[in-house]
Formats: C-alpha cells, structure tokens, sequence
C-alpha cells in the first residue's frame, strides 16, 4: 500500500503541469490567430473586433458592464439556490413517497424538456421581470439536481440497509445517516450541471426580456449593444459571461472536491 | 444438550419470483457453539441466515429463540456480509460506533467501539477511512462493527471469501481466538471445506435446489486450533470426510 504511493505522485505532478499549461497554450494561439486575421484581412471593429479591442472596450465600458455582470451573477446564485434546495428537498420527498413521486415526477420532466427559450416570454408576460427571469433559471437548473439526487437516494448498498434494519434504525436514522450521505456523490454531480445551467436560464431570460426592451443584466447588454451594433462590447459581455461560467464550474468542483476528498473515488482520480 | 438458542424446524423460502430458496430446513443452533453451513452456491446457506436474523421473512415453518425476546433485542445479533459493507464517508471508528448509535447508546459508545477494534488488530487505525484499508483489514473492520454491541449470536456469510489465501488463514485464527475468548454463538457460511473445518465444531452440510440440510459432521478436534492442526493428519481425514459428504449432497442432486 504504501509502496505505490511515491511513483502515484511523481507522474501526476508532470500531467498537472501539462493540464495546465496545454489549454492556456491553445487559448494563447487561438487568440494570436484571431488579432493576426483582423490585422491581416483589416477587418472593420462592427464585423469582427480584434482581441485588443475587446480587452480596451472592457476597461473603458467596466461601469456598465460590471454593474450587468452583479445583476446576472445575482441571478444566476439565486436561481441556483433555489434549484438546488428545490432538488434536493424534491428528491428526498419522493424519495419518502412513492405517491407523492408518481403525482409530481412527469411535470418535472414536463418542465424540463419544453424548451426554456419557448417559456420566457411567457413568465415575462405573467410574472415582474426579476421574478420571470429568476424563475427561468430555476427551470433549467432544478431538475440535474433532482434528477440526480433522486438517483443516489436510490442507489444505497443493499447490505447497508439491511444493516440498518438490523439495529432497528428509524426512517429519519435511514434517511440521515445512509441515504443522504450516498447521495452525496449524485447530488454534487447534479449541482455541478445545475450551476452552468442556471446562468444559462439567466442569460436566455435576460435575452427576452431585453428583447421587450427591458433589463440590466450582461446578456441584456449584448442584445443592445447589438441594436447599437456595438460589436466589440458585445464580445466584452460575452468574455464576461463566459468567465462566470468557468468560475462557476471550478467553484462547485472545488466544493465537491472538498467533499468527497477523504472517501469518495471520483475525488481521487481528480486528486491528479 | 442444553436448550438451543435458535431452532428452525420445517423452514421453507419461496422469493417473489417463484425460485425455491429453501424447503424443509431444520436447523438447531446451540448456545456457545461455532457451527458452520457448508454448500454449493444456490443451496440456501445466505438465504437461511437472512431468516435466522430476521432479515428475511421464512414463507413456510418457524424459528424460535430459546428466549423469544431475544430476536427482537437490539444488537443481540451481530451479522458480518460477503463483502465489508463499510460506510465509505465514514472513518473506521465511526463505522464501528454505527449499531449503537442506531440504537442511541452514540454517547457512551467511545470505550466499546475501541475495545471492539482492539479485539481485532485495528486499534491504530481508529481515524483511518475505509479506502485506506486493505481488504483483510476492512474485513477486520467489520467484524468489530458486528462484536460492538456484545451479541448474543454472531452470523457471518462467507465473509473472507473474497480475500487471499494468506490473509483468509490469519482472520480465521483471529475469529477463532475471539470466540474462544468471548464464546458467542457463531454461525459461519462457507463453501470451502476446508475453512468449515479449521473453524467449526459443527459442520451441517446443505444440499442446493431446494436448499435443505443434507448430513452434519462434529469436528472433534479441541480448540484451540492454530497452524499446527491446519497440517495435522486428523485435519485431513476430517476434511476427506467433509468432502466426501459434500459430494454426495451435489452428487445426489445430480
């Protein structure tokens, strides 16, 4: 056992560096080619906007664009609280009943595979603008989590159980010392999806209530930086939602990580 | 003979899906004695464990406890699975403190969980998870969560099974110098003969489809037994006896 270990480490320090630095090496060319066909071709800034542009349009514009970037991310961490307490609470209650699963189950996928774009004028017609696009980032984000979570409350070794109803645990006992911890694994994962989905909801209910001629958030900014054929803060916006995106996505690994380090098999292969 | 501690007498158990785990079963356990369940795969043993624990519901006859509140008492019945069955978020100690938190006796639980993992060789390995451990000592782990709460009947289902030779060796002596230290009840499931005699007093031999009690053999050697009676002669002509019944029991199924 404890053999292994030193030849485990040496050749993961190499694939970490590697890791690392091949995509910020791909990042680097692509955009090296971009200002190089701009530059080349001299394409107008309204067609395509060279790399230093967008980065100059970024500082210059970053009142309104940091103020749109607040309202979005604000959004989003709302939607995705919501999402995945909603999910959570959701999975464990079907999960303590088969009626109340068989009752609700279908119009939770219902509301998952009607597409979010076709929703969001709606909410935005029945509901104040905040409320609509919040809601949209619930619809998108809440059912990974469900979906998920249902499956690890599911998934409980069957030795386990019966271990429990050996020594005459309680429902509660069941649910809190062995379901749960389970589908801990299952919910992460779903909270992992919900968290870059619920920016999405945002962004597309951003998207039409700007549309309607409304709105603060950064996806707002890109459609009416569009109308103004503001090409180069559209690119700053999108850079922008982008860069949530990713941080959103490392933030909720680390968590899981953090988690899962000291038991959980997903949790060492990512050690690397 | 003393009363026994569990008598199954005519057990029978059909699953949902119709198979006919076992028919006729009778089975007495006696206090104090190591008995062993020998069989073929599908002859029943696990399945008559699961009723003996009251996991599993018997379809047709009946079980009875010497004291009948016995079944019922929490932690009067350690059982040891196939596999650790470890809670893997879970550290070893916390593992082991599990039946008497589950029975809400968590808070003076501290001094019998390391007494239970002393027993076994884990004293050590108390904050460890159970990914750190190897299969033998996961295995160990286990064995103390089933001791912890001093039961009254240990049933273990081919619990080493899955492990190599060498350590298999080490954790039947092991299981044995605890039994013969705290003499519980024990009932062991096994298919190999040879494990069957090394450990049992009593071997009862099943037969597969439908699983049922085909012959028993006393293993007359003392305990205690250590290396030198895994390569005594009488170890061997027990074990050829053992095998001989075993290949009658499939042999007269065939």
């Amino acid at each position: 056992m404890s053999a292994e270990r030193p030849k485990e480490e040496a050749r993961p320090r190499r694939e970490r560096v590697l890791r690392i630095l091949l995509p910020i090496a791909v990042l680097a060319a692509l955009i090296l080619v971009w200002h190089a066909v701009v530059r080349l071709y001299a394409i107008p800034p309204y067609v395509l906007p060279g790399p230093l542009l967008v980065l100059s349009t970024l500082m210059s514009d970053r009142a309104v664009l940091w103020s749109s970037l607040l309202v979005t991310l604000a959004t989003t961490l709302e939607g995705f609280l919501l999402a995945g307490f909603g999910g959570i609470a959701l999975a464990v209650l079907f999960n303590q009943s088969r009626l109340i699963e068989y009752s609700l189950y279908p119009y939770a996928v219902i509301l998952q595979v009607t597409p979010i774009v076709a929703i969001a004028p709606l909410l935005l017609i029945y509901l104040p603008q905040q409320a609509a696009v919040l809601a949209c980032a619930w619809i998108v984000a809440f059912f990974p989590v469900l979906a998920n979570s249902t499956l690890g409350l599911n998934s409980v070794d069957r030795n386990l159980a019966d271990l429990f109803r050996l020594y005459g645990a309680t429902r509660l006992q069941v649910l809190a010392e062995l379901k749960v911890p389970s589908a801990l694994p299952y919910m992460l994962a779903g909270l992992k999806i919900a968290g870059g989905l619920s920016l999405i909801g945002a962004v597309v209910a951003e998207i039409a209530a700007g549309s309607a001629g409304a709105g603060s958030g950064l996806a707002y900014r890109i459609v009416e930086s569009g109308y103004r054929l503001n090409i180069p803060r559209m690119f700053a916006a999108l850079l922008l939602l982008s860069v949530s995106g990713i941080a959103i996505f490392f933030a909720l690994s680390l968590l899981s990580h953090l988690l899962l380090r000291r038991w959980h098999e997903s949790a060492l292969a990512s050690e690397v | 003979m003393t009363a026994a501690l569990v008598t199954l007498s005519n057990v029978g158990k059909v699953f949902a899906s119709g198979v006919t785990a076992l028919e006729r079963l009778d089975l007495k356990i006696q206090p104090g004695e190591f008995l062993a369940l020998l069989g073929p795969s599908g002859c029943g043993k696990s399945t008559a464990l699961r009723i003996i624990a009251g996991l599993a519901e018997p379809s047709s006859g009946r079980v009875e406890w010497r004291q009948p509140e016995a079944q019922s008492e929490k932690g009067g019945i350690g059982f040891v699975f196939q596999e650790p069955t470890l809670m893997p978020w879970a550290t070893v100690a916390a593992n082991v403190r599990l039946p008497l938190k589950l029975m809400g006796q968590g808070n003076s639980a501290q001094p019998r969980v390391d007494a239970a993992l002393t027993r076994v060789g884990l004293a050590g390995f108390a904050t460890s998870y159970p990914r750190e451990l190897s299969g033998g000592m996961k295995m160990r782990a286990s064995i103390a969560r089933a001791l912890v709460t001093e039961p009254r009947l240990l049933l273990m289902d081919e619990p080493f099974a899955a492990l190599d030779e060498i350590t298999r060796f080490r954790l039947n002596n092991d299981l044995l110098a605890v039994w013969e230290a705290l003499g519980k009840t024990v009932v062991f499931v096994t298919h190999s003969v040879f494990e069957s005699v090394y450990l049992a007093q009593r071997v009862v031999v099943m037969m597969p489809r439908p699983g049922r009690v085909f012959t028993e053999l006393a293993i007359a050697a003392p305990h205690p037994r250590d290396e030198s009676f895994r390569t005594s002669a009488e170890y061997a002509s027990y074990c050829r006896l053992v095998s001989q019944a075993l290949a009658r029991a499939m042999g007269e199924h065939a």
